[in-house]
């Protein structure tokens, strides 16, 4: 065996028999507030490999957006088309990009993060240490559901970050033409973008409430993602049929789309309201279904 | 100091019962302060699951509990800062380093001092030999790094108790000894210690106390010489005429004695085993060995139970 080897080596590293020198033990103040958990949930999230692949493959979209717009010139549709206005500024190409990655990939990525909150520190086990430090379990679940929130804010951000870049690079700037007609200075229109993506953030972290739910029932964080994805697009389907008109309005995916509002003059706030509304309602019924599941839940993982 | 806080656990009546079978049945553990408690007993006795409910991580189905004084789980947010535990092996994230995994764990301890945790991370890595090792990902740990890992995550803060699951799984004979250094000065420091294991021989060499379960129930505990007491010490005689040597002993007052091809057993009382000897070969009896053995915790654990120390169904 090599020096080296010796050295590394943890069999040949004797144990070290000093007394504990930080008595007495009592005296370890409680800090009441502090954000040490939050901050080291945001570290495993975004410096995990696998979750800066997924921040890697939603920017792919707004890129590919704006090269291939730069190639071809798609013809104006109809709705709410950001993709025909384009080329007329390149702010199009974030809200292009958010209406083409809501529907599946934003979500999934979400899904995701809060499918692991839970079930992936079960699955590997770390939860039981967790809980044994002492960390209370509605702490637990209130830091998980902050750190999901802020990832689905960073994640769509992101989106219309590169986007925006994207597009001002390749298409330029300058005044806005809205969905309804009228213009807007370049200040006002990046504060809207900003603002349609805060939303859209908001929305995805409700459905981050879902699965972070589905997560405290189960020990496999895959199969909790694979669930939220599934009532991501079940909500799309039953939205797209006209028969359950009554029903679309609850659908936790409903009012997402209506982030485009954000580009009428005058802003139409309400079907904005009922979105927000809607997400906090789901947050709120789906966080506390996660505590009444998991606070007294057996820990055997 | 008030009633009930001599000991570090104190358990009363705890079961807990999964939908087919009784895990752990009204066991009323008690661990002194300051001892050094082997929790005996075979895979599926029940032990892991005793400390899963110590710990609050389930819920006992019946019975209460209290640590270090205080009654659980109310009273967790206090108790479990000055516990240390490793239960049902190590478990760390994969992709992070020895050091991160153990920053991770004080970040979320609302009593841990960020500005020391640096210092307390490393302190914990030496005390266990892994420091020159803190920098490489869990993933790539051996077994037994993993295990002197979750040693470390149990010394970040000072502790009164220390709860240690099966300790010495997976470390090679070297690394065993050293635990039980670790858990020897760790009780030199004033802490309590519950030790696990389905190893007798590796406990028996570092405890004050022992306890012994055997299918959810908790057969016999107290300080390790009271439970030996139990069974005594026997005189083994190897001879080619068994059955007079067995007059012999019956004669000389011993108790309980077999006869095996060329050997005799029996328990030796209050006799001296000098005199043994002496009236064997008084009496003719040829003598080709002699030893006295004192039972070993496994014969104890044979004798409690009737069994051999085999997983429990």
């Amino acid at each position: 065996m090599s020096a080296a080897e010796l050295a590394t080596s943890p069999a040949a590293r004797p144990l070290r028999h000093r007394p504990l020198r930080h008595r007495p033990l009592r005296h370890r103040p409680l800090r009441h507030v502090s954000t040490r958990f939050l901050r080291s949930e945001l570290r495993l999230i975004f410096g995990r490999r696998r979750n800066q692949a997924g921040l890697g493959v939603l920017a792919v979209v707004p890129l590919i957006l704006a090269i291939t717009v730069t190639v071809s010139t798609p013809r104006p549709g109809h709705g709410p088309d950001f993709l025909a206005s384009i080329t007329s500024n390149g702010l199009f190409v974030a809200l292009s990009s958010l209406s083409i990655e809501l529907t599946l990939f934003l979500p999934l990525a979400v899904g995701t993060i809060a499918g692991d909150s839970i079930a992936g520190e079960a699955n590997i086990g770390t939860l039981r240490y967790l809980l044994a430090v002492p960390v209370h379990r509605t702490r637990l679940l209130a830091v998980k559901f902050a750190a999901i929130t802020i990832f689905s804010l960073v994640a769509t951000l992101w989106v219309s970050l590169v986007g925006v870049a994207a597009g001002l690079a390749l298409f330029g700037g300058g005044e806005m033409t809205m969905l309804s007609g009228g213009q807007i200075g370049m200040g006002p229109a990046v504060l809207r973008v900003v603002m349609a993506t805060v939303y859209l953030g908001l929305c995805f972290a409700s459905l981050g409430a879902i699965g972070l739910f589905i997560s405290t029932l189960t020990e496999q964080p895959i199969g909790a993602t694979i669930a939220v994805v599934i009532l991501n697009v079940m909500s799309f389907i039953l939205d797209s049929i006209p028969q359950l008109s009554w029903l679309h309005e609850w659908l936790p995916t409903h009012w997402w789309m209506a982030f485009g509002d954000f580009f009428r003059d005058p802003v139409a706030w309400d079907g904005l309201i009922r979105g927000l509304l809607t997400a906090a309602g789901y947050a709120l019924v789906f966080w506390l279904a996660a505590w009444a599941r998991f606070s007294d839940k057996d820990v055997t993982g | 100091m008030s009633e009930g806080d001599e000991f570090a656990v104190a358990t009363a009546g705890l079961t807990k019962r999964f939908s087919a079978q009784v895990a752990v049945n009204a066991i009323d553990l008690l661990v002194p302060r300051g001892s050094v408690y082997g929790f005996l007993g075979p895979n599926g006795s029940g032990k892991t699951t005793t400390i899963r409910m110590l710990l609050g991580l389930i819920r006992p189905t019946s019975g209460h509990h209290r640590l270090l004084g205080k009654a659980m789980p109310h009273n967790s947010g206090q108790v479990l800062p000055l516990v240390g535990s490793l239960v049902e092996g190590p478990a760390f994230h994969p992709y992070l380093t020895a050091r991160a995994n153990l920053q991770r764990l004080d970040s979320v301890d609302r009593h841990a001092d960020p500005r020391t945790t640096k210092a307390r991370v490393d302190g914990a890595l030496d005390r266990v030999g892994l420091l020159a090792a803190a920098d490489k990902k869990y993933r790539a740990y051996s077994l037994g790094m993993r295990q002197r890992l979750a040693i470390a995550g149990t010394l970040l803060a000072p502790r009164e108790l220390l709860v240690l699951d099966e300790p010495t799984n997976g470390l090679d004979p070297q690394g065993t000894r050293e635990v039980r250094h670790l858990i020897g000065s760790l009780a030199d420091d004033g802490a309590t210690v519950l030790v696990s294991s389905h190893l007798l021989s590796e406990v028996e060499q570092v405890c004050t106390h022992i306890g012994v379960m055997h299918v959810g129930r908790l057969l016999t505990q107290g300080p390790i010489a009271e439970v030996r007491a139990v069974s005594e010490p026997r005189a083994r005689v190897e001879t080619d005429r068994p059955a007079d040597a067995a007059t012999v002993l019956r004669a000389l007052g011993l108790t309980d004695i077999a006869i095996e091809s060329g050997v005799v057993v029996g328990t030796l009382g209050a006799l001296v085993p000098d005199k043994i000897v002496a009236a064997l070969v008084h009496a003719g009896v040829p003598v080709t060995g002699f030893a006295v053995t004192q039972p070993s915790l496994e014969d104890l654990f044979v004798s409690l139970t009737g069994e051999g120390f085999n997983v429990s169904g």
